[in-house]
């Protein structure tokens, strides 16, 4: 693995990479955390101050997806938190393991990271249609 | 250790960023398997919001909510001294400032989340 680097500065950021895969993952961990700032704090505000889980049910996620511009953010923010996740995860993993280890610990995370994106995406692709039927 | 070590509220605000990173972790993996449910197993995805909305469920959710608040605003002063290296010098101000945003917008929705155990 290549990202046997300095761990954080003193501030709490991580020290940026010098370029190749790790520069880019650095840049889509803050592009990805950005866009999680406001998809996951609206998402959290939406299902438990607007609405609250005692009034939410599959019917309520069918509804709501019934609304292709919630379906997009919703797949923006499954695409997003799978990756931000992962990679963070990923750097704890190699802050703290080495060697082999880490290269199958890693290698077990990116497996499960694309096991679970499959799953949310058939889920928001394959929206069951229980929806009352359009007036004619 | 985390307070015994004389590391200040740059490290302090490192270990909470990795723990309640980590603690997101757990409930994304639980998030989107429940949401994959949603649609391959609808009435065990009810039954399992209906654990989410009890009082215990709450208590995670509080919990969880918590952990997401802390790490988006962290996160935030993270980036802008990324961004922004002069800010650097200003990490401790912007922790604290981090911790009164927190306050004013948890404390109501902590409030929100807790009350139906009440029976609010």
């Amino acid at each position: 693995m290549s990202f046997n680097r300095p761990i954080a500065s003193r501030s709490g950021g991580r020290a940026k990479p010098g370029g190749g895969f790790e520069l880019a993952v650095w840049y889509l961990m803050r592009l990805t955390g950005l866009g999680l700032f406001v998809l996951a704090l609206s998402h959290f505000l939406i299902t438990h101050v607007l609405w609250d889980p005692a009034s939410e049910n599959a019917s309520f996620i069918t509804t709501r997806w019934a609304n292709l511009a919630v379906r997009t953010a919703d797949w923006l923010m499954l695409a997003f938190v799978v990756f931000h996740a992962f990679m963070g995860l990923r750097t704890i993993v190699g802050d703290y393991t080495r060697g082999g280890a880490r290269t199958a610990i890693t290698m077990g995370l990116y497996l499960v990271a694309i096991v679970l994106f499959a799953m949310g995406s058939i889920a928001l692709l394959t929206v069951p249609n229980v929806l009352p039927a359009a007036p004619a | 250790m985390l307070f015994r070590y004389r590391g200040s509220e740059g490290m302090i605000a490192w270990a909470f960023h990795r723990i309640s990173g980590l603690a997101i972790w757990v409930f994304i993996v639980l998030h989107v398997f429940d949401i994959w449910l949603s649609g391959a197993n609808r009435k065990l995805y009810d039954e399992l919001l209906a654990v989410y909305a009890s009082p215990a469920g709450r208590v995670g959710e509080l919990l969880l909510g918590a952990a997401l608040l802390y790490h988006a605003l962290n996160g935030l002063r993270i980036v802008i001294m990324d961004f922004w290296p002069a800010m650097t010098r200003w990490h401790r101000q912007m922790w604290y400032v981090a911790w009164v945003a927190f306050a004013v917008v948890g404390l109501p929705v902590g409030y929100v989340i807790l009350k139906p155990i009440w029976g609010g």
